[in-house]
């Protein structure tokens, strides 16, 4: 049976998340890798490493969070130290929740476990590109969440049992920045958010040095602001 | 206090503070859906912002030191190019890293 172009269900938005999430896990893979391999250096078990990446699921934090524990810093400095850096997620949580109004709270819950940079940035790509079919939003999200999830575990277990895999020479960290590079263009739709792209890119380089990697969320809220600025002396410029 | 013991610990307690991070605005849409519109303005910037400070940093400090020309800033330079004209992320992954390591090479 020939299907004309219909409504997204959900299993045509489930698939569509997975198939635009296959170049970003170019960057994640290796990054799961190491989160592996930094359990081990540091002295944890497997079922740690995957305690880690299915409790926490959050790249950066699991990293700082074991490197801390490896070179025997109190707990409390390991949790504090992760949940700093995963502050910015309560942006995502704001930004990805206008999108998700409609879906019950269990949905929600899950959207919330799953949340991290790249289903963030990809989904919101995607929901604002009215160029390419339209989606069930939520199901695309968990198609997109859900692989980075499945990769994320099998890549922790393959970093604690077979070592670091990736060999020296290949960049594929720098994958990760291109990724956002990439979906970054999409959401540069206006001055405003012109003004919050460069603003919040210059201060989150300014503020690099800064612990806990604290330049992002102080750059990202920077950067909303001055984008905010900018639009209302637009409305009062043009009225 | 054995090091397991203090892992899991530390598993547990960033692991709930971090769903409460990442919940704090999906669980409470159900309550703020109409939510006043300069707040609607300020969620809408969130994206733009927030990974412009995802990418910049990762591309001009990579190590700490600011460096506005070297291997890494020109390849993005040139993967935003190819961003900005596709908007294909496989692509731009794939000519930002053959750029990354030419220059790189170039740079020695």
């Amino acid at each position: 049976m020939s299907t004309p172009p219909v409504a997204p269900t959900p299993r045509t938005s489930v698939k569509a998340g997975a198939v635009d999430v296959a170049p970003v896990l170019l960057g994640v893979a290796p990054f799961g890798l190491v989160a592996g391999v930094a359990a081990v250096e540091a002295g944890l078990g497997l079922p740690e490493a995957v305690g880690f990446s299915t409790v926490l699921f959050a790249g950066a934090s699991q990293l700082a969070a074991i490197e801390l524990l490896g070179v025997g810093a109190p707990g409390w400095v390991a949790v504090m130290t992760a949940v700093v850096i995963n502050l910015r997620m309560a942006m995502y949580s704001a930004s990805l929740g206008t999108y998700l109004t409609s879906e019950r709270v269990g949905r929600r819950a899950l959207a919330a476990y799953l949340l991290t940079d790249q289903a963030y940035a990809l989904s919101i790509a995607r929901f604002q590109d009215v160029r390419r079919p339209p989606v069930q939003r939520w199901w695309y999200y968990l198609g997109a969440g859900g692989v980075l999830w499945c990769v994320w575990q099998v890549t922790t277990v393959l970093g604690v049992v077979v070592g670091d895999a990736v060999p020296e020479g290949v960049p594929l960290g720098f994958a990760v920045p291109l990724t956002f590079l990439c979906l970054l263009v999409p959401t540069v739709t206006d001055r405003p958010a012109l003004a919050a792209a460069v603003v919040g890119g210059a201060v989150a380089v300014a503020g690099e040095p800064l612990p806990a990697n604290l330049g992002m969320p102080i750059g990202a809220v920077a950067g909303v602001g001055a984008g905010y600025v900018v639009r209302r002396r637009g409305r009062a410029t043009w009225g | 206090m054995g090091l397991t013991v203090t892992a899991w610990s530390v598993i547990v307690a960033a692991g709930v503070l971090t769903f409460a991070i990442r919940g704090s605005f999906l669980l409470a849409v159900g309550r703020l859906e109409r939510l006043p519109g300069p707040v609607m303005e300020l969620l809408r910037l969130i994206p733009a912002a927030a990974l412009a400070a995802l990418v910049a940093p990762a591309l001009l400090r990579p190590e700490g030191d600011l460096v506005l020309f070297g291997p890494r800033p020109l390849a993005g330079v040139i993967a935003l190019a190819v961003a900005v004209a596709t908007r294909n992320v496989l692509l731009t992954i794939a000519v930002g890293l053959l750029a990354f390591v030419g220059l790189d090479l170039l740079f020695g």
